[in-house]
C-alpha cells in the first residue's frame, strides 16, 4: 500500500475525512508514477480532472509530487515510484503551490 | 397577489473563496446566511432548476484543481460532485489570442450554468475557452454543442480581459428549439434549431476597440437578459453601450439614453414589467467602479434611453467596488426583488423592485455571480 498526503482541497473534495492528511492507495502492476494517479483516480472518482488535467493528460501546474525530501514532478509518469514510497516507508505528497490570494 | 402565495426567497451567491445561501421569507427583510460551500474554491455561478428548485448546479473551479462541478437536490444544503470532464467535440481548431495570433482552444472553467426549463436533469454549461455544453444526466456527463464553434467564426473570437468566456445562455420560453447565447469577445449568437445551427447576431453593435466597429463577430458582450414574456426583446449591456432588439437579435439599437456612463456587467429586466430594466454604470473599461464613489443603480421603465438613478440605501461617496456580468438578480414576488454582489462583497437587495436597498451581507469574498430563486 502506498501512502498519498493530498492537499486540503482534494481531501475535502474526495470526502476522506479530516483526521488524517494520508490516504493509503493500492496500485496493481508496476508502481510508476501514472499507474499510482490512475489509482487515486479510481478510489476517488471525483478527483479526476483535479491533479491531471483531462486533456494533456500532464500533472497541472500549480501541483508539485514530492517524495524522499525530492521533488519528482518531472520524473517521467512511467517511471518507478521510490523504493520507499511503495514500500510505505515514505508517503508520496501531492503539494499545491504556494500562490494567489 | 403574488407575494402572499410565495414563502421565501433563496439567493445562490458565487463567490471567489466559496458559495454562500442567503434564505428570506416573502418579505425579505430578515436573511440567514449560510456557507461557506466549497470554502477557498471560486464559484463562478450556482443556478437552480426551474421545475426543481431544490436540484441546483454550482461550478466550482481552481487555478490548483482545475475544475469540478457539483450538484445538490435539496435546495443547496448538501452537494455532490458530478462530472467535470469537458472535452471539445472533434479537433478544437484555434481561436485569436490576445496578441492576434492563433491560438489552440482550451477548457478553463464553467462561467454559467443554465439549467432547462422543463428538465432538472438538463442543463447548459458555458465554459472557456468559449463553447456550449449540455448535460442531459444531472451533469455526470458532458457533450458540446458543436455548432457554434463549427459554423465558421470561431478563428476570429478573441479573449476579453477575463478569458474567451461563453457567460450568457438564455433558453426560449416560448420556442424550445430557439436559444441565444453570448461569449466575450465575440458577441451573441442565436439557434433556431435546438443548437445544431447558430448566427451571430450582432447587427447595431458599434464597438470601436475593434479593427472592423461594425464587424459581424467581434464585440464584447457583457452580459443579456429578457423577460420571458417576451422573449423577442433582449436587452444587453456590451462593453460600453446599453442595447436591445426586439427581432429576437436581428438588429440591435442603443438605448443608453441619459446613463451617465454606459460602460457596465450587468443587465436585468424587471419580474413584471417587461419594459423595466437595470443596470449598474461602472466608469470606465480601464476603472471598474462606481462614477464618484457612488454606487448607483439606473432603472428605465422605458425600455431603455430615459434612465433614472435609484441610490437609497446604496453607499454614495468611497465607493469603488465593481459589480461582475453574473452579479444580478431578480425574484418574482410582488414588489419584484432585485439584488446583485459586488467584488467588495456585499449583496444588496431590494424588495420594492430598486426604489430602496439593504445590504444582506457585507462582508463576503469579491462577489462573482448571484441568482435567485422565488420558493412556494
Amino acid at each position: 500500500m502506498i501512502r498519498v498526503v493530498l492537499p486540503q482541497h482534494l481531501r475535502t473534495l474526495a470526502n476522506v475525512g479530516s483526521g488524517t492528511d494520508e490516504v493509503t492507495i493500492d496500485v496493481s502492476g508496476p508502481p510508476t508514477q501514472r499507474a499510482l494517479i490512475d489509482a487515486i483516480e479510481a478510489r476517488y472518482p471525483m478527483l479526476r480532472g483535479t491533479i491531471r488535467d483531462y486533456a494533456t493528460d500532464r500533472r497541472r501546474a500549480f501541483l508539485r509530487f514530492f517524495a524522499c525530501e525530492e521533488d519528482i514532478s518531472h520524473e517521467l509518469p512511467d517511471s518507478l515510484l521510490p523504493a520507499p514510497v511503495v514500500s510505505g516507508a515514505e508517503p508520496f505528497l501531492i503539494v499545491g503551490a504556494l500562490a494567489g490570494g | 397577489m403574488m407575494g402572499f402565495l410565495m414563502s421565501g426567497v433563496r439567493i445562490l451567491v458565487g463567490t471567489r473563496k466559496g458559495a454562500f445561501v442567503l434564505t428570506a421569507d416573502g418579505k425579505r427583510e430578515r436573511w440567514d446566511v449560510s456557507g461557506p460551500f466549497f470554502a477557498g474554491w471560486q464559484i463562478y455561478h450556482l443556478k437552480g432548476s426551474p421545475v426543481d428548485p431544490n436540484r441546483i448546479y454550482a461550478s466550482q473551479t481552481s487555478d490548483w484543481f482545475g475544475q469540478t462541478m457539483q450538484r445538490s437536490s435539496d435546495g443547496g444544503k448538501t452537494w455532490e460532485p458530478v462530472g467535470n470532464k469537458f472535452a471539445y467535440d472533434g479537433v478544437p481548431g484555434t481561436h485569436q489570442w490576445y496578441d492576434g495570433t492563433a491560438h489552440p482552444w482550451e477548457f478553463k472553467r464553467v462561467w454559467h450554468l443554465e439549467p432547462s426549463l422543463t428538465d432538472p436533469d438538463t442543463v447548459y454549461a458555458g465554459i472557456e475557452d468559449a463553447a456550449l455544453f449540455k448535460s442531459t444526466d444531472g451533469g455526470q456527463n458532458w457533450n458540446e454543442v458543436p455548432g457554434l464553434r463549427q459554423h465558421g467564426s470561431g478563428p476570429k473570437w478573441q479573449p476579453g480581459a477575463g478569458g474567451m468566456c461563453l457567460h450568457t445562455i438564455i433558453l426560449d420560453p416560448a420556442n424550445a428549439k430557439r436559444m441565444y447565447i453570448a461569449i466575450s469577445a465575440a458577441g451573441a449568437f442565436r439557434t433556431d434549431d435546438g443548437g445544431t445551427t447558430w448566427k451571430p447576431i450582432n447587427k447595431g453593435l458599434f464597438s470601436k476597440y475593434i479593427p472592423d466597429p461594425t464587424a459581424e463577430v467581434g464585440h464584447c458582450v457583457h452580459r443579456i437578459a429578457m423577460h420571458p414574456s417576451r422573449p423577442n426583446t433582449l436587452f444587453m449591456q456590451k462593453h460600453w453601450d446599453v442595447m436591445r432588439t426586439d427581432d429576437s437579435g436581428d438588429q440591435w439599437t442603443e438605448v443608453s439614453g441619459n446613463l451617465p456612463t454606459d460602460f457596465g456587467f450587468v443587465i436585468d429586466v424587471h419580474a413584471h414589467e417587461p419594459e423595466t430594466i437595470y443596470v449598474v454604470p461602472i466608469k470606465s473599461d480601464s476603472e471598474h467602479f462606481p462614477l464618484d464613489g457612488k454606487l448607483q443603480v439606473f432603472r428605465s421603465k422605458t425600455g431603455g434611453h430615459e434612465w433614472e438613478p435609484l441610490t437609497k440605501g446604496l453607499p454614495q461617496k468611497d465607493c469603488y467596488v465593481n459589480v461582475l456580468r453574473d452579479a444580478m438578480a431578480v425574484d418574482s414576488l410582488d414588489k419584484c426583488g432585485v439584488y446583485f454582489g459586488t467584488t467588495g462583497g456585499q449583496v444588496y437587495a431590494s424588495n420594492d423592485a430598486g426604489d430602496t436597498w439593504n445590504a444582506i451581507v457585507r462582508d463576503l469574498p469579491a462577489v462573482v455571480s448571484v441568482e435567485v430563486q422565488s420558493l412556494k
